[in-house]
């Protein structure tokens, strides 16, 4: 595949983009997370669970199934609802046609947000998603930019590059 | 919803600013402004679910302070911010923030390379004590890059020095040897603990994981023993088949695999989950306490040590009971070119001089001082003075002794925050008792 761009030159977000997504977004639409506890995404899915987000699988080998109390679609146009995000824990070359799709739905959907995982980046798939109007952001995960923001990452030791002498407000 | 809590600004506040702030707001529920000291073993769970979250490592926050605390995790992140890192574990002391990066990184039979300037302490861990746990250290003559490529076998998983070596006033070429450990695919590991970050940053230069000592500068006050392991981000832990520790699903973690869950924090969050909880080296909140204290007034405390340090230097070096000083600001060092280019704002203020009276004049010349303390920690307010060859270094060969620049006649100084002119005057009277033996 050529539609995939190697991870090279850095990408950079500016927290207040990153921080007004994770406030606006409910639910998100996950493709490839995992049944599997021990996955990554499932980790992730289960966290933002516990922030309030409602996490709709999106996992072909398994629909039909359940993950994490939620039913599992084959794919984003099975999914009944609405969802702001798609978040693709996918290969950076699946990453293209996952895109495409929701460019497609966009409207249907009311999708706004493409989000691509921590080391998942198509800059071909970003530009025809910002293109058709969408928000990207690539090579991130949603619930370490959550914990990052949002005050929790630190505890952990992480260095969130966050300084400030308010006191951390209410959190979406 | 209010944008109050942390608003977004670009990156680019001074070493200064961050080392007040960083990692430290005031408290959520308390308001309290300075962090307080959470003196505390354990943390409520929620329920039954939010626990099983985060024994699984799936949410952030507290099981119990042997793993995280609150105030712990302060300086942890204060650290990794000023060293420019990703993320950081803290431990007891500086030789359990090193137990926990090779244990992390080490299997039985794993090997690694170290410069043989190093902590005399640190000689004995590597070589004897990890010995016992089947981990081999080849020391090598750091001066010449290259002796770290020539001692690398297919075994070895790091390199370690010290960029500022304790206690004989070598800086080590880091940047060649960056580019060594980076074509053989591991790690290197630099110990900052002598020039602190803001002196010097190891991974502007190619270091993939900083260690330190904060029982030296970064508290800097002589209080509280302790130690940090920061990541830098950028090592690729699956670039090989050597880091199965990161790229593995692990026994001692329900068969996560860290490097692919936790991404460029994976391998401080290793150290956390499994080397620290199960051998529990853990730093105490109120040593975190104080070394955050600390480490609010480090840029000031280390212009002053730099300054004392360079006119003790100067002084020594035209004393003639002296017959060498070992400080690379000084033109005579052979490091000193190494030192503008890695310590531009100076090279510390640890350094050796030797005694034209050998042994016998560096016991009488620590018993003669009077303000200068003679004891075995470094990194004080206070000045302080050591003849390494009867008290640190004794355990080592001699010939390991002259090595680590630690030879009979070898006294090592840490220069404090004194007035420097009464440093001077303490030592010219402890010298003149070198020469007469009173």
């Amino acid at each position: 595949m050529t539609d995939a761009t190697p991870v090279s030159t850095p990408l950079a977000y500016d927290d207040a983009d990153l921080r007004g997504i994770l406030k606006s977004v409910r639910t998100i639409a996950m493709v490839g997370l995992s049944p599997k506890w021990v996955r990554p995404s499932n980790f992730a899915a289960k966290y933002l669970q516990g922030k309030g987000y409602r996490v709709i699988p999106v996992n072909p080998g398994v629909a039909g199934k359940e993950i994490l109390g939620e039913t599992v679609y084959a794919s984003l146009k099975e999914i009944p609802g609405r969802f702001e995000m798609v978040d693709i824990f996918r290969s950076s070359e699946a990453a293209g046609p996952i895109t495409d799709a929701a460019i497609a739905l966009k409207e249907e959907k009311g999708i706004q947000v493409i989000w691509m995982q921590l080391g998942v980046r198509n800059d071909d798939a970003a530009a025809r998603a910002e293109a058709a109007g969408l928000t990207v952001v690539m090579d991130r995960c949603p619930k370490i930019e959550y914990g990052r923001l949002f005050g929790e990452l630190g505890w952990g030791g992480v260095n969130s590059g966050i300084i400030s002498s308010k006191r951390p407000g209410p959190r979406p | 919803m209010s944008d109050d809590d942390g608003k977004a600004r670009p990156p680019g506040f001074g070493f200064e600013t961050r080392a007040i702030h960083a990692g430290a707001r005031p408290d959520p529920t308390t308001g309290a402004r300075n962090t307080p000291i959470f003196q505390t073993t354990s943390y409520v769970f929620d329920d039954v679910d939010h626990a099983a979250d985060l024994f699984n490592l799936q949410t952030f926050g507290f099981i119990y302070s042997r793993l995280t605390n609150p105030t712990v995790s302060v300086l942890e992140e204060r650290i990794a911010n000023l060293e420019d890192g990703r993320a950081a574990v803290c431990a007891a002391s500086g030789h359990a923030a090193q137990f926990l990066t090779f244990f992390t990184l080490l299997g039985p039979g794993d090997e690694f390379v170290a410069s043989r300037n190093l902590y005399g302490g640190s000689i004995t861990q590597f070589g004897l004590s990890f010995k016992k746990l089947g981990w081999t250290c080849h020391f090598v003559d750091p001066t010449d890059p290259e002796n770290f490529r020539r001692a690398l076998t297919p075994k070895c998983k790091a390199i370690f020095l010290e960029i500022l070596a304790n206690p004989g006033g070598i800086v080590v070429d880091v940047e060649p040897v960056a580019a060594i450990a980076r074509e053989a695919g591991i790690p290197l590991i630099v110990d900052n603990t002598m020039a602190t970050p803001y002196l010097c940053r190891p991974f502007e230069w190619g270091a993939d994981i900083v260690v330190h000592s904060t029982t030296k500068f970064l508290s800097g006050h002589g209080t509280s023993v302790g130690g940090a392991v920061v990541e830098s981000g950028r090592f690729d832990w699956a670039q090989n088949d050597k880091f199965p520790c990161m790229t593995q699903p692990e026994p001692a973690y329900h068969g996560l695999t860290f490097y692919e869950t936790f991404g460029d924090f994976g391998f401080t969050t290793k150290a956390r989950a499994v080397a620290l909880r199960d051998f529990g080296p853990t730093l105490s909140p109120a040593n975190a306490f104080y070394t955050i204290t600390g480490i609010e007034t480090l840029h000031l405390r280390m212009e002053r040590h730099v300054q004392n340090a360079q006119a003790v230097a100067e002084f020594l070096e035209g004393h003639p009971a002296v017959a060498g000083v070992s400080y690379a600001g000084l033109p005579s060092s052979p490091y000193h070119d190494l030192a503008r280019k890695y310590l531009p704002r100076g090279p510390g203020s640890v350094f050796t001089c030797r005694l034209k009276g050998g042994f016998e004049a560096g016991v009488r010349l620590v018993e003669s001082v009077e303000l200068f303390s003679h004891l075995a920690n470094i990194g004080d307010t206070r000045s302080l003075i050591l003849h390494p060859a009867s008290t640190t270094h004794r355990q080592l060969s001699p010939e390991q002794q002259v090595a680590a620049g630690a030879g009979p006649d070898v006294v090592r100084l840490s220069i404090g925050l004194e007035t420097a002119d009464d440093l001077l005057r303490d030592l010219d009277r402890g010298l003149a008792a070198t020469t007469t033996g009173k």
